[in-house]
């Protein structure tokens, strides 16, 4: 392929429209249509975001991804923008491809005012050396995939090339010590920050520590945006001078800090055109995005999904939800785009889970299991079939609301089986 | 009472990673089934390095990890190798089984000293060494893990390696070894974490403590059968 002509864009544009076609009607992966107009035309991307009006958003980290750049596309929206996003939690280069696929005209053009993208951090360092972004959001850099990206020294250092191609406002987190490094060497009318008040800080935990020795904390900078306050449902943060009281719909801690993050990325998007009374509203109607937090209804009680993909994401999962009540199962896997390093689950702490739990399932259910049995926390049933053990668990714990612990595949195993119990919203 | 095993965690704020946690914790609880009282102790840069230890465990870090606690291991080294002489059982991983060694010279060419510990010298390699791992071993049979990292160790005179590949790249990607002994000391580059699902390495830690500090060990029988099926998974898996 690599000496043909590159094809022009409504060429590319229709093949790669009859592609992804072909592929839906045989009900396939939502990235090889991504893939392939990557491989026939390495410009498509770039080609179809260079027109927009206000340009191209990006936002990565390791945690939060793809809440976050759900509640910053529905902000924006709230706003009255056309927004262009790649929502299936594909974050590699060759999902905004496919989701392109799906948005362009047949001429290639896209009608949006505003693209904002999720993008890992490998990827996000592929994607900004064509396509620059006006903003970009960073979210934290945790221990995650370290079999893919080696060091989480090495993830902050992807996160910096990040924003040196950022050409207006970069939006940092912060209260990550190795972001904060980050934006500290950018030019400071180019950075904004999110945060979290002091007395919010035990809430979370230091990634850099299991065991509760919080790093410390020197002198941070102002933030744009600060959550003050969280009771209940009810969060209250600031926005420069001003304070909002919100009432959320969205479960955790962990996704009210997102949250944060995208008052403060949408503010500086839109500066002096920014309207606050849509503002809350469009928050306090965000629901979870699939798989994180997502509540589900089976036989009449909730079930809610918790993605869990690394050490730092699950510690601030079972800080942000409390067990009491609810019946649990946790669900692991290591195929690829879990991590393969069973490692992590040893950096988690799950005495919060005591007496126990009802499942364990997953293809390293027994992993999982032995984790438990070190923490003492006793598993009724571990099964490492997903359906069977999903199945068993709704069973077991009729009348009662549920929540399950999963990593990534495990997740999207789980709404499979899950669609044929309750209604579950398809993502695509 | 029951009798006290003092377990020291070295360098837990910078050396602590994929798990190093989790060797930690197996020691402590399985100390706890055998029926005794382990103490955790914890030693970080610039603290006071505590009497009367009767297990070592130490783990990876992240390259500014090593930095920083690189010096602070040449001054505790000579501390280390009274309880090495003295026969006192260590387990360390990645990182510190590294600095364990002579020395660990970079990609750059720039030189980390070592305890000397083991005969053994560690290079920067070109790529890191990633994915499940499974060495056969004299002593303890099938070891299963996971390894992560660039060095590329070398034994020299008088250490043994921990055992012999079955899968993965070990000590360097070349010869076909993993890991080294010495004396009552295991060094290895196995995550996985190492201990939970290789219960026989932490029993023989244990083991080797309690007859030194007590004359005897006798086991209680621990139901191991996650542990069991854990291994069994592991080994099926790819890469």
């Amino acid at each position: 392929m690599k000496h043909m002509p590159k094809p022009p864009l409504p060429l590319t544009t229709l093949l790669g429209k009859a592609v992804r076609e072909a592929t839906r009607l045989r009900g396939g992966g939502s990235a090889l249509p991504g893939l392939f107009v990557e491989s026939i035309d390495k410009d498509f991307i770039s080609d179809c975001l260079s027109k927009l009006p206000q340009g191209v958003v990006l936002i990565s980290g390791t945690n939060g991804k793809t809440t976050t750049t759900k509640m910053v596309v529905e902000l924006l929206e709230g706003q009255g923008l056309k927004v262009f996003t790649n929502r299936t939690g594909s974050n590699f280069t060759r999902g905004v491809a496919a989701a392109l696929l799906g948005d362009v005209d047949m001429m290639g053009r896209l009608t949006a005012d505003i693209a904002v993208l999720e993008l890992d951090e490998a990827h996000a360092v592929k994607f900004v050396q064509t396509v620059k972004p006006r903003y970009s959001l960073l979210l934290n850099v945790m221990r995650d995939q370290l079999d893919r990206f080696g060091e989480i020294d090495t993830t902050a250092r992807l996160l910096r090339t990040v924003a040196e191609h950022t050409s207006d406002i970069v939006v940092v987190n912060r209260e990550d010590p190795r972001l904060l490094a980050v934006s500290r060497e950018l030019p400071e009318d180019k950075v904004r920050y999110f945060g979290l008040d002091a007395s919010l800080r035990p809430a979370f935990p230091s990634d850099d520590d299991m065991r509760g020795r919080g790093a410390e904390i020197g002198r941070l900078p102002k933030a744009l945006s600060v959550l003050e306050e969280v009771k209940g449902h009810t969060a209250i943060f600031s926005l420069g001078p001003k304070k909002l009281t919100v009432t959320l719909k969205l479960e955790g801690v962990y996704n009210v800090f997102n949250s944060v993050a995208a008052i403060a990325l949408v503010s500086s998007i839109l500066g002096d055109d920014l309207n606050p009374d849509k503002l809350v509203g469009a928050l306090e109607a965000i629901t979870p995005a699939f798989g994180r937090g997502e509540k589900l209804t089976v036989e009449g009680q909730p079930l809610e999904l918790v993605l869990v993909k690394n050490p730092g994401g699950f510690r601030l999962g079972l800080k942000s939800f409390d067990p009491d009540g609810y019946a649990t199962m946790i669900a692991i896997n290591d195929n690829y785009a879990d991590g393969r390093d069973m490692s992590w689950l040893w950096d988690v702490d799950f005495e919060s889970l005591k007496p126990g739990i009802s499942h364990v399932s997953g293809i390293r259910a027994y992993d999982m299991a032995l984790r438990l049995q070190y923490d003492e926390v006793e598993v009724a049933t571990v099964d490492p079939e997903l359906g069977q053990a999903l199945r068993g668990f709704i069973r077991t714990n009729g009348g009662q609301p549920k929540r399950i612990y999963c990593s990534y595949t495990a997740m999207l195993a789980l709404r499979r089986e899950l669609s044929k119990l309750t209604e579950v919203e398809v993502v695509s | 009472m029951k009798p006290k095993l003092n377990i020291l965690q070295l360098y837990p704020r910078d050396m602590n990673i994929y798990g190093d946690w989790g060797n930690v914790l197996t020691v402590m609880r399985r100390s706890q089934w055998h029926g005794y009282e382990p103490v955790l102790h914890e030693y970080d840069p610039g603290g006071t390095f505590p009497d009367d230890i009767d297990i070592v465990i130490g783990g990876g870090g992240q390259d500014a990890g090593q930095d920083r606690i690189q010096e602070d291991l040449l001054k505790i080294a000579p501390k280390l190798r009274a309880l090495v002489d003295d026969d006192t059982p260590m387990l360390v991983i990645c990182g510190l089984y590294q600095l364990f060694g002579n020395f660990f010279r970079t990609k750059d060419g720039h030189e980390i000293k070592g305890v000397g510990i083991f005969n053994l010298e560690t290079h920067g390699g070109p790529e890191r060494m990633i994915g499940n791992i499974v060495i056969k071993s004299p002593e303890f049979g099938d070891i299963i893990g996971y390894e992560n990292h660039s060095g590329q160790t070398f034994l020299g005179e008088g250490v043994q390696p921990l055992g012999k590949l079955t899968k993965g790249a070990g000590n360097n990607g070349q010869d076909e070894f993993e890991g080294a002994r010495i004396r009552n000391v295991v060094g290895s580059y196995l995550h996985g974490s190492l201990l939970p699902k290789n219960p026989a390495i932490a029993d023989w830690l244990i083991e080797k403590a309690a007859m030194k500090r007590y004359g005897e060990f006798t086991p209680s029988v621990i139901e191991d059968r996650f542990a069991q099926l854990a291994r069994k998974v592991a080994l099926s898996r790819p890469r």
